[in-house]
């Protein structure tokens, strides 16, 4: 389990890897909505925790079609199905490994670009911990997307329809307990429920990938 | 601990290509399947290897015992043949991959990216996964394609030390390899139509 993690982690860091993809796209999204939406530093503020949340959704998201297909095309699934690893913790491992390259750094570079939308001070921690509890669902729940479409064609388009939907109550408690902790009010109820999500996705989730992936790879 | 196949019957795409396919392969022999495109080769190796349910049948000492090799290598291009097969090693659970290396000519080339290498390198890099997987029966589905006569020779070489060994292989391959092995000619095992076809998963297929 170790060696695949480590070889994910390796592979996403060599050339065409496509680690910091995500990032980029994260910190481009966030530079952007200031332009759109004008130098209006109030609305910026009250806005920032659900722009924030949105952009790292989708950083996630743009990263998902890698995560599977790549091994498909070169045999490593076939390989991998037949190995002594049971493939549910295959995937667990592989959604980790998406986490590490894809949610850990935009929970490390979300409080930077909180300033640019001016969000207040007492919100940056809710945020960090926020996006800390609710990125791991957002990759185990892409990790079952991408079992689901792995064997389509150009099945990136068709996954995110799948996965965006799913994303949503991840997206509803991560932006609200965000938005709380930055008006001062108490963010706890929805952090719990968001790490409710993130455990029950890392604990079922994994089963249900590797049905799907059995399913597509026969 | 030989691997049995009783009337074992396949399906590619909701189709049955094949139907009764019965063999014994006992401990050090090797089979070698025939038939021409489309008959359903690689669908029965896929089968025994796990990787789908056969339809009917019933097959016996293939699990956690069979290292699979398809027309993929399995290999990644941005990583060395080294770290592939350290990798693959880990998978398994061994350590060693210095004689799958030297078996099929690669410590020359250990620390190449597999990505920069020939079809041929990259699939003597392919085959020599299979010896660092420590599994008693290999599959492999045509495995010397793109092998120059010098890399079927330490392939063939590699299969035989395989099976002297106490290993079993089950291949398809059209070209004479020079190792003594039964042969099964899987045309006359056509799958006729019959109940089996359209069944009830085929609307998805």
């Amino acid at each position: 389990m170790i060696a695949l993690l480590l070889r994910d982690l390796k592979l996403a860091l060599r050339a065409g890897g496509g680690f910091g993809l995500g990032l980029a796209f994260f910190l481009i999204l966030t530079v952007l909505v200031p332009f759109s939406v004008g130098p209006q530093s109030a609305l910026l503020s009250s806005i920032a925790p659900g722009i924030l949340w949105l952009g790292a959704l989708l950083a996630c998201l743009l990263s998902l079609d890698r995560l599977l297909a790549l091994d498909f095309e070169d045999g490593t699934l076939d390989v991998l199905a037949t190995a002594p690893l049971p493939l549910e913790a295959a995937l667990a491992v592989k959604g980790l490994a998406h986490w590490i390259t894809t949610g850990l750094p935009l929970v490390l570079a979300a409080p930077f670009l909180g300033v640019l939308l001016n969000l207040p001070p007492e919100g940056f921690g809710w945020l960090v911990i926020s996006l800390l509890l609710g990125t791991p669902a957002l990759s185990m729940i892409g990790t079952f997307g991408a079992a689901l479409t792995v064997g389509i064609k150009r099945g990136g388009l068709l996954m995110s329809l799948l996965v965006l939907p799913l994303y949503v109550p991840t997206l509803i408690f991560g932006a609200e307990a965000a938005r709380r902790g930055a008006i001062g009010m108490d963010a706890e109820t929805p952090l719990f429920l968001l790490a409710g999500i993130s455990l029950g996705s890392i604990a079922l989730l994994p089963f249900a990938a590797a049905a799907a992936l059995r399913m597509t790879i026969r | 601990m030989s691997l049995r196949l009783a009337d074992i019957a396949v399906a590619r795409g909701g189709v049955p290509v094949l139907s009764g396919v019965s063999f014994n392969l006992p401990v050090g022999k090797a089979l070698i399947l025939r038939g021409p495109n489309g008959s359903g080769k690689t669908t029965l190796l896929r089968t025994i290897a796990g990787l789908q349910p056969p339809l009917s049948g019933e097959i016996e000492g293939a699990v956690d015992a069979v290292a699979y090799a398809g027309h993929a290598d399995g290999l990644k291009s941005m990583l060395s043949v080294a770290e592939n097969l350290q990798f693959w090693a880990a998978v398994y659970g061994q350590h060693d991959i210095a004689p799958a290396l030297e078996a099929y000519g690669l410590a020359p080339l250990a620390g190449r990216l597999t990505g920069t290498l020939s079809a041929g390198q990259k699939r003597r890099a392919g085959l020599a996964r299979l010896m660092v997987t420590g599994r008693p029966i290999w599959i492999l589905d045509e495995p010397t394609v793109s092998l120059d006569t010098d890399a079927v020779t330490m392939f063939a070489n590699a299969v035989q030390r395989h099976l002297a060994t106490g290993g079993m292989a089950l291949l398809a391959t059209h070209i004479d390899l020079g190792i003594e092995a039964q042969v099964l000619d899987v045309a006359p095992l056509r799958a006729v139509a019959s109940e089996l076809h359209g069944a009830s998963d085929e609307a998805f297929l």
